[in-house]
């Protein structure tokens, strides 16, 4: 997802002087063109993501469009109070752009775990919160946010979904549907739509139609897709690479509650509210805690068999 | 060559609407508005070049005030300058009044960035002055900050970055009042030698009297800024200037004046303006 990232923004970086981007002494041997060839638009400031942040602010105070770049929590977590401050607040041209989302960094340690950016962001106010699904999906995403006015926060993770392709325009609040099915809804935000994925498949040879939709948008939220899905589904899955806890489930059954429309049948699957001290791959840490496609698969006839 | 019997009027200004509106308010941090009264006055008196019917002129200075629990202070230099009316004044922390206690840019013109938080106006400031820069602007960026905000990591982020990019439009005025909120600086988290760590840092530095207008527009004045090197003015100030029981009293970072204590300032203050 990262090259695509580079690739739409050095696209848009050509046509607008105004795009800078910051990163946080991070990308070893990926902005080395950009840098050279966008004098006055790339800025290495080290590792230092407090200042990183308000630099960003200042920057887009003066009408630059401004680009952070940094690991999952170094970028969001690290300077929380300089992006609802200053960036969110002052409501700025400001895309934080944070690579390894979930367990894309899995066998680095606890600190690289990516897992409860996505709740703590889409916490603020005056803010837009994005995870690609597919390689595909975030190049769109990377020009929208940075296309549209205010901050954007761009989740970007090591996996995506293989298999997932659609005509539909990538839109910011939008979800997209991938495959159609009345049993089930399992809707997945990020790379892990790949699991979400292959389980649909595997669903599907046991008898069982889901649909399947990608969300890539956190916040703003489809909530027109969810309405769909409780209407015309047999209930929702929710499935994501983050802590249960504020998350994309959290989203989704903050949206049924206020709408009073409650799924037939209603399921979170992603992390428990701990740390992992285990390290591995993306895919072991994903069997381990149960957000595969076989743990969903399993998960999902469980619901539906209770 | 400025008009320092001018700059001391406004001082005085400043100081009774800042007790007016701390009283009013029933709010805090009258000592540590005080304390930059003289320097704000002096900048928006005679250094900043800026147009209150045109706020976000492009070639304006910008001040960011970084110390935002002295916003009334700002507030004030504001109204007298004429960006928003002075009888707005007198809804600070009313309630729902846009006057926050601490400054905030919503619906206030000439008000650069919203603080509160210490330790987040120096690197916003950077971005701007790098932006000027980019944009080969000539305007200059100041920032107004504590000297207890500089326990804040982040602007020493910051500190590094300015002179690393040779940000000779940028200039820090530090209100060395030597008190932050329980104990003296010393006695908290040492900053001394504080001048010397701007230095190794790569800053020019100035030691000033930060309650002499004279000394604070010599400092500010564009001339001394270096080609090279970010500009950092310490003033040395006294925290509660003006009103005699409100000087280098710590109390004052959270006693709001009220009755006689209100009645007191403000008879020491109108006596200074006979």
């Amino acid at each position: 997802m990262r090259d695509n990232f580079l690739k739409s923004l050095t696209k848009l970086a050509e046509s607008d002087k105004e795009i800078v981007l910051l990163t946080g002494d991070l990308g070893f041997g990926v902005f080395e063109k950009f840098e050279k060839n966008f004098s006055g638009q790339f800025f290495n400031v080290g590792v230092a993501e407090q200042n990183m942040i308000g630099l960003a602010t200042g920057l887009a105070l003066e009408g630059k469009k401004v680009v952070t770049y940094s690991i999952g929590n170094f970028g969001t977590l690290r300077c929380l109070e300089q992006i609802r401050n200053d960036a969110c607040y002052h409501d700025l041209n400001i895309t934080i752009v944070a690579n390894g989302g979930g367990f894309s960094y899995g066998s680095l340690g606890m600190s690289h775990h990516t897992t409860e950016d996505l709740s703590i962001m889409r916490a603020l106010p005056n803010i837009s919160v994005v995870a690609p699904c597919t390689e595909h999906e975030a190049s769109e995403a990377t020009t929208a946010i940075i296309t549209k006015r205010g901050v954007g926060y761009l989740r970007l993770d090591k996996d995506s979904a293989k298999d997932c392709f659609s005509n539909d325009p990538f839109v910011i609040g939008k979800s997209r549907r991938y495959k159609e099915g009345q049993d089930l809804t399992l809707i997945a935000t990020g790379g892990i739509l790949n699991e979400a994925s292959v389980a649909s498949e595997e669903l599907k040879k046991l008898g069982i139609e889901v649909r399947l939709v990608g969300m890539h948008s956190i916040k703003p939220i489809d909530l027109d897709e969810i309405k769909d899905s409780v209407q015309n589904t047999g209930g929702i899955v929710t499935i994501e690479e983050h802590n249960k806890d504020g998350g994309l489930g959290s989203a989704i059954s903050e949206v049924c509650m206020d709408l009073k429309m409650i799924p037939k049948k209603f399921l979170r699957i992603g992390l428990d509210n701990k740390f992992s001290s285990i390290v591995g791959s993306q895919q072991y840490l994903r069997s381990r805690y149960e957000i595969d496609n076989k743990a969903i698969v399993k998960k999902v006839l469980d619901l539906i068999s209770n | 060559m400025v008009n320092v019997s001018e700059l001391k009027k406004l001082s005085l200004r400043l100081r009774k609407h800042a007790i007016n509106m701390t009283n009013a308010g029933k709010s805090s941090h009258i000592g540590s508005i005080l304390s930059i009264v003289d320097i704000i006055a002096v900048l928006y008196g005679s250094v900043m070049n800026f147009r209150p019917n045109e706020p976000k002129w492009n070639d304006r200075d910008r001040l960011i005030l970084s110390k935002g629990h002295a916003g009334a202070g700002l507030y004030a230099v504001l109204a007298e300058c004429g960006f928003i009316p002075i009888e707005k004044l007198k809804t600070h922390c009313q309630n729902g009044s846009d006057l926050s206690g601490h400054i905030s840019h919503i619906e206030i013109p000439g008000v650069e960035l919203s603080t509160g938080s210490l330790g987040h106006g120096l690197p916003v400031a950077c971005g701007m002055a790098l932006a000027a820069k980019i944009n080969k602007k000539k305007h200059r960026v100041f920032a107004l900050l504590s000297d207890g905000e500089c326990d804040e990591g982040s602007n020493w982020e910051a500190i590094l970055f300015a002179s690393h990019h040779k940000l000779n439009n940028l200039t820090v005025i530090i209100d060395r009042n030597q008190l932050q909120s329980i104990y003296s600086t010393e006695d908290t988290l040492a900053l001394e030698p504080f001048s010397d760590k701007w230095k190794s840092f790569g800053w020019d530095v100035i030691d000033i009297n930060g309650h002499n207008h004279n000394e604070i527009f010599k400092s500010c004045s564009n001339d001394k800024n270096s080609k090279t090197k970010p500009l950092c003015v310490i003033a040395n100030t006294i925290k509660g200037k003006g009103v005699s029981f409100m000087e280098n009293n710590t109390l004052w970072h959270y006693r709001s004046p009220q009755e006689e204590e209100y009645r007191l300032a403000m008879e020491e203050l109108e006596k200074k303006d006979a």
